[in-house]
């Protein structure tokens, strides 16, 4: 098999050797060269630095043909820290930081989307039954289901969302790169990797909507919604931004509405709003008769 | 029950005799029903003809090696004979109880009751099928039955809670009940993936095992979450 040595040809002492390396080599060269201070930032955000090589290295893995078992391993190609480091990422956002870029660096991986789905259905099927029974405990009329219908809505309302959502926006995106040359594209993978991961704080949410206080349960969605957005937010907007400014606005504006949207919605569905127990006011009405009003 | 140990035990004594006469039944090797094991053992009753008998010993054999792997989840040591010869026999009949136990409870033919029978056949196989999916693309070296197997095994211990709990309950359903079914229910599920991952956790990559770990960790929650909120009628 021809090394590397063997294909350098020395012709004459003046002449330039050639190597199989240089290739890969050049290219960071150049950008290294070309970056100026005031694009640093915008860099770390495009993760032009090193975007090139893990393309070529990236190019090179995923040959295998779709109907062979390689092919999906491909996709769980990770090790556990790098799945741990993907979930931090996901829960403490830097500012300026693309987490695409960042993490998943052309490696998206499909074990952390399913996964973290998984754990969510589940943890909010659980928490809404476990805080409806903390809720209606002491009355009398109340008997304990495990409401397990629940479930499967939950099931499919999440896995749709970790699914369709992206595949709407990569669409999308895709048809405003056909129109305006983006700088920066991503993969329909690399989209529900984000999408994936982003959705692990309400993990820890869920858990924690079991308090049944109405004020803690809104702080709580606020909180999660500014941290997962913004997870969302800093990926989305340098692929937007170079569009038509209110393409770009009404595009970022729409993930963050689906996304609120969810997690508004899974809280109204799956747990029952906590009711004030104060004794009923009485209040005599004119003629006589009393009226009982009841607060909610 | 008599009945069946004495036709079993007919069923032995004529077998002993015939094995080195005789091959075995492709049919009845295939046979999914488990239940129609003891249909067939109690049909040895007119134990005649060498097929028959022979019917009976492939039965016998089967159940020993049923039983060999109940152990060896029962103490879980570094064996391979749940690796190495696996059936799913021992997996559909713990399936099967498990799912019948969980019914009867809390059926007011509303929507919000407990799980139906099928809906804890499908978590329970479709589980275990996704979970072997997840360990062999990680790069797991075990093969897909070998897993659904051992899988399926280790949900022994939470059938027996399972037991365990629908006799507390018969006893009374206060807090004391539930107190004592917690602890029952939360043992048998640390003992459940415990015993899992002595078997699976070897054939994986090292530094991917927690990954492979974690799915079988909620597989077994999502079973005890289910025999713990079951309440009676």
């Amino acid at each position: 098999m021809a090394t590397a040595d063997e294909l350098k040809f020395q012709a004459n002492p003046d002449a330039t050797t050639i190597s199989i390396d240089e290739p890969v080599e050049i290219p960071k060269n150049q950008h290294s060269h070309r970056q100026e201070p005031g694009r640093e930032e915008d860099d770390e955000l495009l993760g032009t630095d090193d975007s090139d090589k893990t393309e070529l290295l990236a190019g090179q893995k995923k040959s295998a043909p779709f109907w062979t078992f390689d092919y999906y391993q491909t996709f769980f190609d990770v090790d556990t820290y790098q799945v741990l480091d993907r979930i931090k990422g996901s829960v403490f956002p830097v500012p300026g930081k693309n987490f695409v870029r960042l993490y998943i660096r052309s490696n998206p991986d499909l074990y952390g989307p399913f996964w973290i789905c998984a754990t969510l259905v589940f943890t909010i099927a659980v928490s809404g039954n476990l805080s409806n029974f903390f809720i209606h405990l002491g009355k009398p009329t109340y008997r304990y289901v495990p409401e397990f219908r629940k479930v499967s809505i939950a099931a499919t309302t999440i896995y749709a969302y970790a699914w369709l959502v992206p595949l709407a926006l990569w669409g999308f995106l895709m048809w405003r790169n056909s129109k305006v040359m983006n700088i920066v594209s991503y993969s329909f993978l690399e989209i529900v990797c984000v999408y994936g991961y982003s959705l692990f704080i309400y993990i820890p949410t869920a858990i924690l909507w079991i308090i049944p206080q109405k004020v803690v349960r809104w702080v709580l969605v606020v909180f999660s919604l500014c941290v997962s957005g913004s997870v969302l937010v800093m990926t989305f907007w340098p692929a937007v931004r170079d569009d038509n400014r209110r393409i770009a606005v009404a595009t970022v504006a729409t993930v963050l509405l689906l996304h609120a949207l969810l997690a508004v919605g899974c809280l109204a569905y799956f747990f029952d709003a906590p009711e004030l127990d104060i004794p009923a006011p009485i209040i005599p009405a004119h003629n006589g008769t009393t009226v009982i009003t009841k607060s909610h | 029950m008599l009945w069946l140990l004495r036709n079993v035990g007919k069923a032995v004594i004529v077998a002993e005799g015939a094995t080195e006469l005789v091959g075995l039944d492709p049919l009845l090797i295939c046979h999914p029903c488990s239940f129609c094991l003891f249909a067939l053992a109690g049909s040895c009753n007119s134990c005649e003809g060498i097929n028959e008998s022979v019917l009976c010993l492939f039965q016998m054999r089967d159940l020993k090696a049923v039983g060999k792997k109940f152990v060896h989840v029962m103490y879980p040591r570094k064996s391979s004979a749940l690796l190495r010869d696996w059936d799913l026999w021992g997996p559909l009949v713990l399936c099967v109880s498990l799912a019948l136990m969980l019914q009867g409870g809390s059926a007011d033919s509303k929507d919000d009751g407990g799980p139906q029978f099928a809906e804890v056949f499908v978590i329970i196989w479709f589980g275990a099928v996704v979970i072997t999916l997840n360990s062999k693309l990680l790069g797991g070296t075990i093969s897909f039955f070998q897993s659904l197997c051992v899988l399926g095994y280790c949900v022994m211990p939470l059938t027996v809670a399972m037991l365990v709990c629908r006799l507390v309950l018969l006893a009374g359903a206060g807090t004391v009940s539930f107190i004592i079914r917690l602890i029952v229910v939360g043992a048998m599920f640390a003992w459940s993936t415990l015993a899992s991952t002595a078997f699976l956790a070897d054939s994986q990559p090292p530094n991917r095992k927690a990954l492979v770990v974690y799915p079988i960790f909620l597989f077994y929650f999502v079973i005890s979450w289910m025999i713990l909120t079951f309440t009676p009628q």
